[in-house]
């Protein structure tokens, strides 16, 4: 297929419908509600089905229930309506049921406001809702990369039956960039045995539920799913981190200030490199082994007051190196900054 | 008369409490299905709590959800299987408190679900706090001195919520007595023949005892009913529109 101009939210929509799938339920807010849109006409000419909620804590229990007759089934949100969804995350988790669920990253925590940010690491990758979980969780940097992660997202969420987050944010899903797309087709929602149909006596009977204390094994499942994610689904980007002298370590939008910042950096002679976080969860370890003995240092640059990353680091490191953070929750990184905060750093720790 | 009791209703030990309804409940679901030869395409959303320990009563296909959310949860199910007898199975905590705005919107948007609330006027599973449908005076852990209407409201009726909206059925039965429950059986095998033929949001509600909470017997239960709860709580059939205009 053809390139074609689209916008981050309405690509990740379109990419939806064309891996098969047919149901989307949701509610507005800003800077999300172009998926919703997009879907409310969208999804009729597939032949799918489209709800707009009363809420969010609606629209995840509704996606519940697709999900366990076994449609492909997504929904979206931001901030104040993505944090209204964790109980039922909580709940599909518990029941272990495959389906997506987008978060367009907005500022700040309360209202904030509706502009660019990044201050939902720690809630998508910690679990969000109560209890011992957490969720697969794929940043895009861009329209390209949401589309693709798009359509991966279901094939992940259906091999560990797990939900699948994407985290992307208020510029990326505001964006318009030319973006290949896959090809339509369907889902069949009899594809997966756990999917509920109805059946007869005798028949066995399918449950989905999220109390398991009968269940003597639950905990070694539960185990094993998580292991088996963190070993297989690391996701990143290394960008001239063979000699670095410090490392950025970014995700989504800022991702994209650092990529400059590193051409930037080494045409003056300054050795700077870059992972990029694909996975958030499971987090890129993997990426940290690759670093060479001559990186000093790393810096996270996120659009976060707090550095959500630098825990991530430090630990992926074994605390072998200084962590520090630069970013605004209200402000795109600018690349003069992320290179003097770099040269900063690095003179600190030579110092 | 021999009487077989439906296919689907297993015969497990249960974990319900003596003199608890929810059996008599389950036999009318299971004779129901039978009679529209629906056995095999009924998924059953149930809430948390009591209702919640049917998946080890029926063989029914069920999902488990979160407490109040079963009606979305339902919703999905139909939208996405629509040939299925979609039911959401609620207690009047989960359908009147905590999840008043999913049944208000589900009534709203007229979805073809059908809605089955045991009301007994208590939150049973945490041991019979108030609830939206507690009656006047009535004692419980959380009214130690009898519901006081005055702080705390007056008992919710859902005709008088959706009653006027757009929807295919709403009504009200009891499982008191065996004439009770022949009526409601007839109320709920009109709400399941609506939603087949698609007309619409059918809603349910059943009085039922809790003779744990209550600190009652289960006769007494029943004689509580018909005395104290029944005069609250109207039974009959509120809303029965031939063909819904938005369905």
């Amino acid at each position: 297929m053809a390139k074609t101009l689209m916008k981050g939210n309405e690509a990740l929509a379109e990419t939806a419908l064309r891996v098969g799938c047919r149901f989307f339920c949701g509610y507005p807010i800003t800077p999300q509600s172009e998926i919703m849109e997009y879907l409310s006409w969208r999804m009729a000419e597939v032949g799918g089905e489209f709800v707009q909620t009363e809420s969010e804590l609606s629209a995840i229990n509704m996606l519940m229930g697709a999900a366990a007759v076994g449609a492909r089934a997504f929904t979206s949100s931001s901030g104040p309506g993505f944090s209204l969804m964790q109980e039922g995350i909580s709940y599909i988790v518990a029941a272990d049921l495959p389906l997506v669920v987008v978060n367009v990253m907005r500022e700040g925590s309360g209202l904030g406001n509706i502009g660019a940010s990044q201050g939902d690491y720690w809630q998508m990758t910690r679990g969000g809702g109560h209890g011992d979980y957490r969720t697969i969780v794929l940043a895009p940097a861009g329209v390209q990369e949401t589309s693709n992660l798009m359509a991966e997202s279901f094939d992940l969420a259906e091999k560990y039956r797990h939900p699948v987050l994407i985290c992307s944010d208020a510029a990326v899903g505001q964006m318009v960039e030319p973006v290949t797309l896959p090809e339509l087709r369907e889902h069949d929602i009899n594809k997966y045995d756990w999917a509920l149909r109805g059946c007869k006596p005798g028949d066995e009977i399918r449950t989905i539920q999220n109390v398991y204390f009968l269940d003597e094994d639950y905990e070694n499942h539960l185990r094993q799913k998580y292991a088996d994610i963190e070993a297989n689904e690391q996701r990143w980007e290394s960008i001239e981190i063979a000699d670095a002298e410090l490392v950025l370590v970014s995700y989504g939008i800022s991702s994209r200030f650092c990529k400059e910042a590193v051409r930037n950096a080494r045409s003056a002679g300054f050795k700077l490199g870059l992972i990029r976080l694909i996975t958030l969860w499971p987090f890129p370890v993997k990426a940290f082994a690759e670093v060479s003995p001559s990186t000093k240092a790393f810096l996270s640059v996120e659009m976060s007051t707090l550095g959500q990353l630098v825990d991530d680091i430090r630990l992926a490191t074994g605390c072998a190196h200084p962590v520090d953070h630069y970013g605004s929750m209200m402000a795109l990184p600018e690349t003069k900054g992320i290179i003097g905060k770099a040269q900063a750093v690095l003179k600190k720790v030579s110092g | 008369m021999k009487y077989k009791s439906p296919e689907a209703i297993a015969k497990r030990p249960t974990l319900f409490c003596q003199g608890c309804a929810q059996g008599i409940i389950n036999r009318l679901i299971g004779e129901i299905m039978e009679e529209l030869d629906k056995v095999d395409k009924l998924i059953v959303t149930t809430d948390v709590a009591c209702g919640a320990m049917n998946v080890i009563v029926w063989d029914y296909d069920t999902i488990v959800g979160a407490h109040g959310r079963p009606l979305p949860t339902a919703l999905g199910v139909k939208k996405v299987r629509p040939d299925c007898v979609s039911l959401a199975h609620l207690g009047d905590g989960a359908a009147y408190n905590i999840g008043l705005a999913e049944t208000m919107h589900s009534a709203i948007r007229n979805d073809n679900v059908v809605a089955l609330v045991a009301n007994n006027c208590v939150f049973a599973m945490t041991g019979g706090q108030m609830s939206a449908t507690t009656l006047p005076g009535q004692r419980t852990p959380s009214t130690v001195n009898g519901r006081d209407c005055k702080a705390t409201g007056n008992p919710f009726r859902i005709e008088n919520a959706i009653g006027k909206l757009d929807i295919a059925y709403l009504a009200r039965g009891s499982v008191d007595s065996v004439k009770e429950i022949n009526k409601t059986k007839k109320m709920l095998k009109k709400a399941f023949e609506k939603h087949l033929a698609g007309e619409g949001f059918c809603l349910v509600e059943i009085l039922t005892p809790c003779p744990t909470n209550w600190g009652l017997s289960p006769l007494d239960s029943m004689k509580y009913i018909r005395e104290e709860v029944v005069p609250v709580y109207p039974l009959g059939e509120f809303v029965d529109r031939e063909e819904s205009t938005n369905a």
